[in-house]
């Protein structure tokens, strides 16, 4: 039977893998072809239908064994900063040129051994730095979202390829990276699901670093269900990140139809900005709404130091940045521009194989580590990190969640807010709080705008409460009934 | 400070300042942040993991046995054990450094404060702090001399556990550097924490030189880096402070600079000027949490250690009757200590301790041989010491008996009775002896009757000589008395 994998979850692939309605091969086949007629769309950087469909063929033999796991022969798209072995992995930079690793991340390992297929690796902004997906040396992405004259919009960043992917409908799931915002911002602008787990719930082992004390591996899904899905194969403690937790995976689907009866759900007063998008403060209202109308309780909250926290952001983020890409030196794998003497070479090779975006960050990360401006700013941006780490958990002993917009705006025109910086980081305010203090919080389609743009809400939980979170999330899903998706544009 | 001690510069007197960082490389199997092999000499970049090439999304995961070493050296320095420490990242670029960075500990390292006694020669000893030890990796090696126009990389050494052993700048001389270096090797190597093989590069020392007029404020001082002996860290000093007078002799002044002792030259060079100095930008590594501590775990380890050097040469003093100066010699490598307490066990610990510095390391040392392998074990030289302890042999005859021993592989007692070099105390036979030297030699009995005293030393030389040496010495010394007062 011809299978159109737009029309499915997750959880109803699963279901019709069970039922023989089709096959993992048939399923990866028509997810392939979806693949390729997305091509406009620029969501992939490396293509893998081969080794797709080797995977699915097991996949389907496991099945026929009775030997299913959790996502067996469910296919999903990858963000090229996880490591996947003998296929090309690029952070989407140009100086990871040629680079196969031999190894495998321990977050996509988990995703095949539990029957997962992989279609391919997708695009990102460079080493996961940018909230736009244009920072990418293979190009932007183009978010399946149009504006209403056709003008082609960002897919958000930095896992732009995956949240394009997702709602595109060609992968039933996606791998992102959060450090600030880059699976929540994204999923937001693209009308699709994602989490970013706790922050040491999922391995970061084997996933090109960015800011270690903040990056965060986690699903993007069309549904709730399927993030919980997603998230019950990845996470889990892995001896060989230090930073992982040891602390058992509770079952994130089986409470999930639970309600909200009797959840507390904060509004922070802070996340009510200047000169915020109308439309968005109205969702956020809606959303409220909605919650209290299932049967939660909506209460005012303060995070005072809110204010601060994407100065500190763009403080601890592009230190470790500075440090961490500094083995990116010529030497050993990707990109060499041969000079004079090493420090030429060196000069040569990230000059050429860093982007702008990298470049400048570096640069920041740099000068705040330096001799005579540590204190003043790498230290002081730690201390602020604490005190809104602190502000949190006041909070989280008077309510469950937290209730916020995701991003100040819908998806933008490629290109818009490429002049300056500052105005690209804005768009990171809502969800570098909950990186900073090392929170989940997950962005669940609410609803389009005039432009008939799809925004997202977010729900902020406690430390490894994820599948309380789900609940939530899966609660305020069904009463926000959002079933939009984008005009498949790029297949005609 | 001894007058001794200072340096006669045109201008007068000056006193040499000395503080050492030690790189001490962690004996362990596995390296600090990655299961890679450790063993010295293995063919280049075989003993290289995922995470000490720094690939992609590799991440560190300490080694707990390192960390545990680490605490054992500094108990065994009796040093504060920090129960918190922290893992920092030091930034710097070169090629074979492949993370981009060290990981190091700056501000907060896993043992703060401590002491190392230096045994001086006249048997004394002085006190040298030790301001802390950290842990942290060491780099790979650059290769230039493989290719014209390349430098090769290898990474073997990447990654490798290193303890900095840092100490105050409480030396003064060249030789208490010597001595310090010594003693730390001694106190790692009891501890089994270090192998403290310098020619393999587990141990090498950053050494801080400065000079001052006595008494006045320090100077500026500079690092010479990397030296890799005793010998070329005592050259590296006298040659680095007359350097420094002279230029302070001659109206300049010291730029704080790291240098290089060149050991063919002798002489200490620039490496890097001040502009060009690193700035590291430290921060604490958001890989690694920090280390945390049970006091109850420190106290485990305090009650596995050994006796340690100081402890040991005290108690060979006061339970063996040792000089300050023998006892530190037998204990500067336990291996010597555990082989003098063998021998001395039972016997006399000063007849002992005669035998195994004296003759016996110095047949040992001819023969090039470890104490292991040597024909003379600890039961053979006891042997030979019971034989001088009953009077089988006299101390002149055993030190024939030793040579016989160490050329033959026999026991000293065999080599006694086979050569029938047994001692011979039967005043008889001794006599008997006396008679035919007087009988043979009247002229000279004469002599020595009318008052030529001078004459008994020949009489002692003759008698010995007819009894093929064996006779005992006391017992010839008397009845020659008794015999030429007639």
């Amino acid at each position: 039977m011809t299978v159109n994998p737009d029309s499915l979850t997750i959880a109803s692939a699963l279901d019709g893998l069970a039922k023989k309605d089709f096959t993992a091969v048939e399923l990866t086949e028509a997810c392939i072809k979806a693949m390729q007629a997305a091509r406009p769309l620029n969501a992939v950087i490396t293509e893998t239908p081969d080794k797709a469909l080797e995977m699915a063929k097991a996949a389907d033999a496991r099945r026929s064994k009775g030997e299913a796991g959790l996502l067996d022969g469910i296919p999903l798209a990858i963000k090229d900063l996880f490591a996947t072995e003998g296929v090309l992995t690029t952070a989407a930079s140009h100086i990871l040129d040629g680079f196969k690793p031999a190894y495998e991340s321990t977050a996509t390992a988990n995703l095949w051994k539990a029957g997962a297929v992989m279609l391919g690796k997708l695009n990102l902004d460079e080493f996961a730095m940018g909230s736009s997906n244009e920072t990418s040396y293979y190009g932007p992405v183009v978010n399946p979202w149009r504006a209403k004259d056709g003008t082609k919009l960002v897919p958000g960043g930095s896992s732009g390829g995956s949240a394009a992917a997702v709602s595109a409908g060609f992968a039933l799931g996606a791998t992102g990276t959060d450090t600030g915002g880059s699976i929540r911002q994204p999923a937001s602008l693209c009308g699709i699901t994602g989490i970013k787990p706790t922050y040491g719930r999922v391995s970061r082992w084997g996933i090109v670093a960015f800011a270690s004390s903040l990056d965060q591996a986690g699903p993007m899904t069309r549904t709730v269900r399927d993030s919980a899905l997603m998230l019950q194969a990845m996470a889990g403690f892995d001896p060989k990140d230090s930073t992982s937790v040891d602390r058992p995976v509770p079952d994130y689907v089986a409470n999930l139809e639970g309600g909200v009866k009797g959840m507390r759900i904060g509004i922070p007063r802070e996340y009510r900005m200047d000169g915020m998008d109308a439309e968005i403060t109205t969702l956020w209202e809606q959303g409220k709404q909605w919650l209290k109308e299932a049967g939660a309780e909506i209460v005012d909250i303060n995070l005072p130091h809110t204010h601060y926290a994407l100065a500190t952001y763009y403080i601890v983020a592009p230190a470790e940045a500075s440090s961490n890409l500094a083995r990116y030196d010529g030497v050993r794998f990707g990109l060499r521009v041969p000079g004079k003497d090493l420090t030429e070479m060196y000069e040569n090779t990230r000059g050429e194989g860093f982007g702008r975006e990298v470049q400048r960050r570096i640069m920041i990360g740099t000068y705040v580590l330096s001799a005579g401006y540590y204190d003043a700013y790498y230290t002081k941006a730690q201390k602020v990190r604490t005190l809104i780490r602190k502000d949190f958990e006041q909070a989280f002993q008077r309510v469950d969640a937290i209730l916020t917009p995701t991003a100040p705006n819908a998806a933008f025109p490629i290109g818009m807010k490429n002049d300056d910086p500052v105005t690209m980081y804005l768009n990171d305010v809502f969800t570098v709080p909950t990186s900073l203090a090392g929170l989940p919080g997950m962005s669940v389609p609410a609803g389009l705008n005039s432009e008939g743009l799809p925004l997202g809400l977010q729900l902020i939980g406690k430390p490894f409460e994820e599948a309380q979170l789900l609940r939530l999330g899966r609660s305020l899903e069904k009463v926000a009934n959002y079933t939009a998706k984008p005009f498949h544009w790029w297949e005609s | 400070m001894a007058e001794k001690d200072y340096i006669q510069g045109a201008t007068g007197a000056w006193e040499i300042v000395i503080g050492m960082e030690v790189h001490a490389q962690v004996s362990s199997k596995s390296k600090l942040f990655s299961g890679a092999d450790t063993t010295f000499g293995a063919e280049p970049n075989h003993q290289v993991s995922l995470v000490d090439a720094a690939m992609p999304g590799m991440l560190p995961v300490i080694n707990a046995y390192c960390v545990e070493q680490a605490v054992r050296t500094g108990l065994g320095l009796k040093a504060q054990i920090n129960l918190h420490s922290v893992f920092d990242r030091k930034n710097y670029f070169y090629a074979d450094l492949p993370q981009g960075y060290q990981i190091s500990q700056y501000l907060q390292p896993i043992v703060g404060k401590g002491v190392l006694l230096l045994d001086m020669p006249d048997g004394s000893t002085r006190e040298i702090g030790i301001t802390r030890l950290h842990l942290e990796q060491d780099a790979g090696k650059s290769l230039h001399d493989q290719s014209p126009r390349e430098s090769f990389i290898d990474l073997n050494r990447s990654g490798v556990a290193l303890m900095e052993i840092v100490s105050e700048p409480d030396m003064r001389n060249s030789e208490e550097a010597g001595l310090y270096l010594k003693k730390l090797r001694t106190i790692v190597r009891y501890l089994g924490t270090c192998d403290g093989n310098m020619d393999e590069g587990s141990m090498r020392a950053d050494v801080n030189v400065s000079v001052r007029k006595p008494g006045g404020p320090l100077g500026t001082r500079c690092e010479i880096k990397n030296v890799n002996s005793v010998r070329f860290v005592q050259q590296a000093i006298e040659y680095e402070a007359r350097r420094q007078i002279e230029v302070l002799e001659d109206g300049g002044k010291i730029d704080q600079e790291t240098r290089l002792f060149d050991t063919g030259k002798g002489v200490t060079r620039s490496m890097r000027s001040k502009e060009e100095a690193h700035d590291y930008r430290y921060f604490p590594d958001p890989d690694l949490m920090p280390l945390e501590f049970e006091q109850s775990w420190v106290d485990g380890i305090k009650a596995t250690l050994p006796e340690l050097p100081d402890e040991k040469k005290a108690r060979f003093i006061e339970k063996l009757g040792l000089s300050p100066y023998d006892a530190s010699v037998l204990v500067a490598e336990k291996e010597s200590a555990d082989f003098y307490e063998k021998v001395a066990k039972g016997r006399d610990g000063k007849l002992a301790a005669n035998w195994v510095i004296g003759d016996y390391f110095g047949l040992l040392n001819k023969s090039g041989q470890s104490m292991e392998d040597f024909v003379i074990t600890a039961e053979k030289l006891g042997g030979l010491i019971d034989l001088i302890a009953d009077n089988t042999i006299s101390t002149r005859l055993a030190k024939d008996v030793f040579a016989l021993m160490v050329e033959t592989g026999k026991d000293a007692a065999t080599i006694v009775e086979e050569k029938g070099m047994r001692q011979v105390t039967d005043t008889g036979a001794i006599e008997k002896v006396i008679d035919e030297v007087m009988a043979a030699n009247p002229d000279k009995v004469a002599e020595y009757r009318s008052g030529k005293d001078k004459l008994f030393g020949f009489f002692v030389g003759q008698t010995m000589k007819a009894s093929g040496g064996k006779a005992n010495p006391n017992a010839v010394n008397e009845l020659l008395k008794k015999k030429l007062a007639g």
